[in-house]
């Protein structure tokens, strides 16, 4: 496919995407969640390197409620302290779920958009396959790939990501099925546009809005997802993450609130921070409500 | 067997003249901070049909709905004041805006009743027709189960349905257009409403259709003396229907009167610009070329210039042949195509007309491959493209681009429209950008556009600012042939006539020829040269244009221009040849063998196929 980056296009005074930004950055609720998903994400890369610690270390009494020691947020069963839990969790989660969704989105949209444009017996075929994984009970499936392999980041992240596109793939071809009818789509092949450049330049730009936002359920998914792993013991043992404290002290939760509320917090303040993200994407890529 | 309302008699009520059955006064609409309807005032008596005009955006619509406030139900509209004033059948005088929403669903479809554009989405899709129609009769007539099923069967006989009985127990999709506008009518005239508000109710609907709706509304009209106030930008249908005529432009009320009256001696400029640019089906029956529209009564000098003619001598620019196409159903085929052959000149329009279904578009998207053939040959320029792969026929391609129908979904939302003119020239790869740049800027200006609009979104232009693009796009490549597949049909009149104009100017500079494909038979006697009839998927007459208008030979060509609503209220017609019924399915068994028509010459290069 010939494609032209849009420094080369004549007619752009600015590129669609500078359009786009400006739109995301006068939607109030996106600027929040994105300062809250910054603020997330530079505490968990900033945060260990800043705090040399071993979020593993036994450091006070099993149990200490959050004020009564030095260790603000408390300790959990085995006496670790919980804020450099969190500190040292976020990276491996953070890192599961970006992976997870990104393998989750590529294989979605791919599947997806093929069976949406060409139909036929490519459809039949990837809807086959898409019927197969959907009827699996995913977790399960993800608790089989784990135990197969080992449990570190990287199987779990995929593990993830190939049980989660599913409703990625139906939705992309939902939207190419819908947007393929359309009149600009036989305006473009009356002027022999390639099919390539149909999928890409064409049909997948203005199916963005509603993917956008399914891609950000994805990363909160796979965050809560990365959670229930843990929580079941699969988790990487070697990682600390929010999921695996959460976990690990869920037979103390009527005891000790402390060690499953805090990284608890965390994962609702970065599932709301992606969909806020998302949803002011969505705004930013809807041509209509772009300001002139 | 009407209700017993109680309404609030209203103590700053106004009388009305003893004959008026609805009167609006000084009403104001707005949706947020956007004037609809300003200061719009309206009369309408028994037995009268009002015909409420206008171009797309001028607020008629909205005004339907303030009478039977629809508007604060899901809009965000808000009728700010005046008076909808009602006489009820107690003679009692009611202002509906004041009445609560308990009191006015005792109105809708009980005394005032409405029916829409959209047949198909304004039945529901789950119930059927029998359930649909009872509905208003038990809710508002208190009619049991048994009652209200013969009162809908009664009402279908009326509306002249076909077989009935069986529609009752039928759903919508099993309905063709015509038949679900009579069974919305049938639903609307249940409760025999006062006044019928009818919201463009043959827009969607084929030219024989339409007449044959139009027929049954006047019948019904004079039958129960039920007042119509008929909403629509057809000055065809108002001319054909309306006693009185309102015009509104931009949100207010233009012009008021008789319908003789706004025809014949329009007060205001904007009624005047508006009945100059409606197509009038004769109006050039004296002259064999395309000729332009003479708008807001200044003459076109391009009319005055002698034009270039189309060169029958050359090859053709477009030969098809024995084209066939079908398209595969659970029940058989549909027989889209069968046999079509014509020729297209060097600087010709040849316009293909039919009603929906005839496959006048099948045949539109086959000569731009954007459909592959079933049998039969395609020549442009004399190579023979239809049995080329993609990347063969891209250097052909070029030589023929398509207009198409819906401007707002033609062009890429995401996209600017300079990006979207300039697309062909980035996949064709020759030109350096600034090239290109200069090439959409000309193409632009050559359009009627202003070359800054490059670098808009196409939400930002108005549907005949679209077309125009769309026309710039279609030229980029410079092409020998351009077919326009309903192109002007969605367009308001205004719009329509000066887009026609342009395509008539561009043809004359360019030497394009157009495959004019159009349901709208008072546009194509303007533009085209040559006229095709089709006819389930087949040619049952081509010739020239004059030939085709004042010597229809087929059956089927009489019908149609006679079913043509003509925008002279003094020429309406009594007795039309209407098409009884509606036109056979095209969908045949696989053991099916087509009747091939055989031609007869007429004169010259007018052919008509032989009937029984």
């Amino acid at each position: 496919m010939r494609s032209r980056s849009s420094k080369n296009m004549p007619v752009e005074y600015s590129s669609p995407a500078a359009d786009a930004m400006r739109m995301f950055y006068a939607n109030k609720s996106a600027l929040i969640g994105l300062v809250l998903l910054v603020s997330i994400i530079s505490l968990s890369l900033l945060g260990p390197l800043l705090i040399a610690a071993d979020p593993f270390d036994m450091v006070w009494a099993p149990l200490t409620a959050p004020g009564e020691s030095e260790y603000i947020l408390g300790t959990d069963y085995l006496g670790r302290d919980i804020l450099i839990g969190i500190i040292y969790g976020g990276q491996a989660t953070l890192a599961v779920a970006a992976t997870a969704a990104l393998i989750s989105v590529t294989i979605g949209i791919t599947i997806g958009a093929l069976a949406g444009f060409y139909g036929g017996w490519v459809a039949t075929v990837l809807i086959s396959i898409t019927e197969f994984f959907q009827v699996l009970p995913a977790l399960l499936l993800a608790m089989v790939l784990i135990t197969l392999f080992s449990p570190s980041l990287g199987v779990i992240a995929f593990a993830i990501g190939v049980v989660s596109w599913t409703p990625m793939a139906r939705l992309t071809r939902a939207e190419f099925l819908r947007i393929k009818e359309l009149e600009f789509v036989k305006a473009a092949r009356s002027i022999s546009a390639s099919n390539t450049r149909i999928i890409l330049r064409v049909i997948l730009p203005n199916a963005m809005a509603p993917l956008i936002v399914m891609t950000a359920l994805n990363i909160g998914v796979a965050i809560l997802f990365e959670a229930g792993l843990s929580f079941l013991g699969l988790g990487d043992p070697s990682q600390m993450s929010w999921g695996m404290m959460i976990g690990s002290s869920r037979e103390y939760i009527l005891d000790a609130w402390w060690p499953v509320t805090f990284p608890g917090i965390m994962i609702f303040l970065t599932v709301l921070a992606v969909s806020l993200v998302g949803d002011g994407l969505n705004d930013a890529f809807n041509p209509k409500l772009r300001a002139r | 067997m009407h209700l017993t309302l109680n309404f609030e008699p209203d103590s700053t009520m106004t009388s009305m003249h003893k004959d008026t059955l609805l009167e609006i006064r000084n009403l104001y609409v707005k949706f947020g901070t956007m004037a609809a309807v300003q200061d719009f005032n309206l009369t309408l008596k028994a037995g009268e049909t009002h015909a409420l005009v206008g171009e797309s955006g001028s607020g008629k619509s909205v005004t339907a709905m303030a009478i039977l406030r629809l508007i604060e139900m899901g809009t965000q509209g808000e009728i700010t004041s005046g008076e909808v004033l009602f006489r009820c059948p107690d003679g009692q005088v009611i202002d509906l805006l004041k009445q609560t929403e308990a009191q006015m669903r005792s109105i809708r479809g009980n005394q005032i009743s409405m029916i829409f554009q959209e047949p198909l989405t304004s039945l529901n899709p789950v119930l059927t027709i029998g359930d649909q129609i009872a509905e208003p009769l038990i809710l508002h007539q208190k009619m049991s189960r048994q009652q209200a099923r013969e009162e809908s069967l009664n009402l279908l006989q009326q509306m002249r349905i076909s077989e009935a009985e069986k529609r009752l127990s039928e759903y919508p999709h099993q309905l063709s257009g015509g038949m679900r506008q009579r069974v919305m009518i049938a639903m609307a005239m249940a409760c025999r409403p006062q006044i019928l508000i009818a919201d463009e109710p043959t827009t969607a609907l084929d030219v024989t259709i339409q007449a044959q709706v139009l027929e049954l509304i006047k019948e019904l009209k004079n039958k129960y003396n039920t007042a119509v106030l008929m909403i629509t930008h057809d000055m065809g249908v108002v001319a054909e229907v309306a006693d009185q005529v309102s015009v509104m432009h931009l949100s207010k009320l233009v012009e008021t009167g008789n319908v003789h009256q706004i025809f014949n001696q329009p007060q205001e400029s904007y009624t005047q610009a508006l009945l100059s640019s409606v197509p009038k089906l004769g109006a050039t029956a004296d002259f064999d070329l395309p000729k332009m529209f003479e708008l807001a009564g200044k003459p076109i000098e391009d009319n005055l210039k002698p034009q270039k003619r189309p060169d029958y001598q050359a090859t053709p620019v477009l030969q098809i042949q024995n084209l066939v196409k079908y398209f595969p159903v659970r029940q058989g085929r549909v027989h889209a195509l069968e046999k079509v052959s014509l020729d297209l000149a060097p600087g010709e329009t040849l316009a293909i007309v039919g009603e929906s279904g005839c496959g006048k578009s099948t045949l539109g998207n086959l000569c731009c491959r954007l459909l592959e053939s079933d049998q039969g040959s395609i020549h442009l320029n004399g190579i023979d493209i239809s049995h080329l792969n993609q990347s063969q026929l891209r250097p052909h391609r070029k030589h023929i681009q398509m207009i198409f129908q819906d401007p707002y979904a033609s062009l890429d939302p995401q996209r600017r429209v300079g990006d979207s003119v300039a697309e062909p020239l980035v996949i064709e790869g020759k030109l350096r950008p600034h090239e290109i740049k200069q090439r959409v800027s000309e193409l632009f200006v050559r359009v009627g556009l202003d070359a800054e609009q490059m670098e808009r979104y196409p939400h930002q232009f108005s549907g005949g600012q679209r077309q125009r693009i769309c026309i710039a796009r279609a030229l980029t490549l410079n092409p020998k042939v351009v077919v326009a597949d309903e192109s002007v049909s969605a367009l308001d009149v205004s719009v329509q006539a000066q887009v026609i104009n342009l395509m008539i100017e561009l043809q004359q500079d360019l030497g394009l020829s157009y495959l004019f494909i159009s349901h709208d038979m008072a546009v194509v006697e303007r533009v085209s040269h040559r006229v095709a009839v089709m006819y389930l998927g087949q040619i049952v007459e081509i010739g020239s244009r004059q030939a085709i208008f004042n010597s229809p030979q087929h059956s089927y060509t009489k019908k149609l221009l006679s079913a043509v609503p003509i925008s002279d209220p003094s020429r309406r017609t009594v007795d039309r040849a209407l098409i009884e019924g509606e036109v056979p399915s095209p969908i045949h068994n696989l053991d099916y063998t087509p009747i091939h028509l055989q031609f007869r010459q007429v004169k010259d290069n007018h052919y008509v196929a032989i009937e029984d």
